[in-house]
């Protein structure tokens, strides 16, 4: 379904609207086959990172390659999970009619979807769990179906580079989960995957890359290397509290406790 | 049935009701985008804005319809720049240009006076004046914007959907954008001999926001729309010959009772049936718990994200 897209590369990327800087100077590699969870507090630059990837946001420096080529040349190959906020669920159209607008490019104007096309739209809510419901108006699904069917609109696409903005906001447990596996699976075979999160020990879980951000990266590598006190300190200032129980050390926002004995990070 | 009949058996009246079907037809299928994305502003001051094409091109004995049509083309141009940046957003850009072109529209008309009756007719529609030069224009103009439109309609759907999407996957949004405010202003120009600049805003709305009210589906509301415009066009022209109301006065109240009829009525989504569906009254109680779907900002994913989100504020 997703392919090897190559090396993933991010040069001295600087991006930003107006006078401030979003993000400053980020330089990545990312080979394919990763699953990257990309970390930061709120307005840290997670989305604005994904989003300059894909030129959303205006790269005023710097430069992104997939596979050698300008990234903006692969623009198809690269999937993208926007924040589910960001559209008009009221609108009048129904849940397999969003999953077929990952084949538009595929399909091209003027002409309409092809059996192919439907094939690959029912086996993509399948595999999101959702196969019986592509027929229902996309506002009378729940927030996790409706996170489904844009994780099924970016399957579609059969790309090799997928980037989801906080696919685990605002969703049930159940379906939390099935992202979490479909992005192992996806990752297994052969494609790349950042998501920007806010859920720190999931995503030390998950990942085989944990990058953290905040208006810069402040570290970036595996978990065991990068999940410590320090980098969380580094990107989180003293909004994150430490609990270290054993060898494992769990991250709570600051002041919200669960049992276990809290103290301030202190360093 | 004479009062059916009766009326058509000038050639003045039949051109009217050509007119008037055309009009409505077009007006309604556009309508579905002008609804959806939230244009009737923009629709409204683009019919204001192709004023001063008119009386220039009025004046100077040139094409009414090419005049009116740079006007709004201009002017669509200069509010989707002008909007662009951060500063001035795309209402207030609007409301600068429609006041400023009609402004200028007026001043014109006041330094040629032997022309004020013949340009009113612009203002409020003159649906019985209308030639078939002008219905043939509006026939290749309405087929040629309901053309792109269906052409198109895969770009466009995705476009009003979900814009962010649409470009992240390398579609040239903006000058979509900007096309379909073209489409408009064809639609709002071929309009103005049968409702007048003042009217044309109800027939982009009210057929589309009817046929939202009636169906579920972005097609079927685009031709019901299409469908109810062209109807709206036939009974408000029969209202107008038989009582002697004026024609696009009378085609809009048309369309507005409709509105109102399915506003009430409707089986999915009227004020009676949402009263129905209510009782027994445990689902009100129900209702009033549950978020409704679509607009749960639940944060399920964790205690973490909850409280980090709390603590700081959106933005830099």
């Amino acid at each position: 379904m997703t392919t090897n897209g190559g090396l993933l590369a991010i040069q001295g990327l600087w991006a930003g609207y107006g006078e401030g800087w979003a993000l400053e100077d980020v330089t990545l590699a990312i080979p394919p086959g990763r699953l990257v969870s990309v970390i930061g507090p709120n307005g840290s630059g997670k989305s604005t990172l994904l989003r300059a990837i894909l030129g959303l946001v205006p790269r005023r420096r710097g430069a992104v390659s997939l596979g050698g080529l300008p990234i903006d040349e692969r623009r198809s190959d690269v999937a993208y999970v926007p924040q589910r906020e960001l559209v008009d669920w009221s609108f009048p159209i129904g849940a397999s009619q969003v999953v077929m607008m990952g084949r538009y490019p595929r399909i091209g104007p003027v002409r309409g979807a092809t059996v192919a096309d439907r094939d690959a739209v029912d086996r993509a809510l399948e595999r999101v769990g959702m196969a019986d419901l592509g027929g229902r108006q996309i506002g009378a699904l729940s927030g996790g179906q409706q996170q489904r069917v844009f994780l099924a609109r970016a399957l579609v696409q059969e790309a090799s580079v997928l980037l989801l903005d906080e696919p685990m906001t605002g969703v049930d447990r159940g379906t939390e989960e099935a992202i979490t596996a479909l992005m192992r699976e996806l990752r297994d075979g052969g494609a790349t995957i950042l998501h920007a999160t806010h859920d720190l020990e999931g995503a030390a879980d998950v990942s085989d890359l944990l990058c953290f951000v905040n208006g810069r990266v402040v570290a970036h590598g595996p978990p065991d290397e990068t999940f410590t006190p320090q980098t969380l300190h580094a990107t989180f200032g003293g909004e994150v509290m430490i609990v270290d129980s054993g060898d494992h050390a769990h991250v709570h926002g600051g002041g919200h406790h669960h049992g276990g004995h809290a103290h301030p990070d202190a360093g | 049935m004479g009062w059916l009949t009766d009326p058509l058996a000038l050639e003045l009246f039949q051109r009217a009701l050509v007119a008037a079907v055309l009009m409505g037809a077009t007006c309604g299928a556009i309508g579905a985008y002008v609804v959806l994305r939230r244009l009737a502003f923009i629709g409204d001051a683009l019919s204001h804005a192709v004023f001063p094409g008119v009386v220039l091109a009025y004046v100077a004995g040139v094409s009414v319809f090419a005049g009116a049509m740079i006007a709004g083309a201009l002017t669509s141009v200069a509010i989707a720049i002008v909007s662009r940046g951060q500063r001035i957003r795309e209402d207030t850009a609007i409301g600068i240009f429609f006041a400023g072109a009609f402004a200028l529209g007026i001043v014109l008309i006041s330094t040629q006076s032997g022309y004020q009756r013949d340009l009113s007719a612009f203002l409020v529609g003159d649906l019985l004046g209308v030639g078939w030069d002008e219905i043939a224009l509006s026939a290749v103009t309405g087929l040629a914007v309901v053309g792109v439109l269906v052409a198109l309609r895969k770009e466009l759907l995705l476009a009003s959907f979900d814009r962010v999407y649409a470009q992240a996957l390398g579609y040239p949004v903006f000058a979509l954008e900007l096309l379909l405010l073209l489409l408009l202003t064809a639609t709002i120009v071929v309009s103005l001999s049968a409702v007048g600049i003042i009217l044309v805003l109800a027939m982009l709305v009210t057929p589309a926001a009817t046929a939202r009210l009636l169906v579920d589906r972005f097609t079927p509301m685009m031709v019901a729309g299409a469908a109810l415009g062209a109807l709206y066009g036939v009974i408000g022209w029969y209202v107008s010959y038989h009582l002697g109301w004026s024609p696009g006065g009378a085609i809009v109240l048309v369309a507005t009772l409709a509105f109102l009829l399915a506003f009430i009525f409707s089986p999915s989504h009227g004020l009676l049936a949402h009263r129905l569906r209510r009782h027994p009254q445990h689902a009100a109680r129900h209702a009033a718990i549950d978020p409704p779907p679509g607009h749960a900002h639940g944060t399920e994913g964790g205690p973490v994200v909850a409280s980090l989100r709390r603590r700081h504020p959106p933005g830099r």
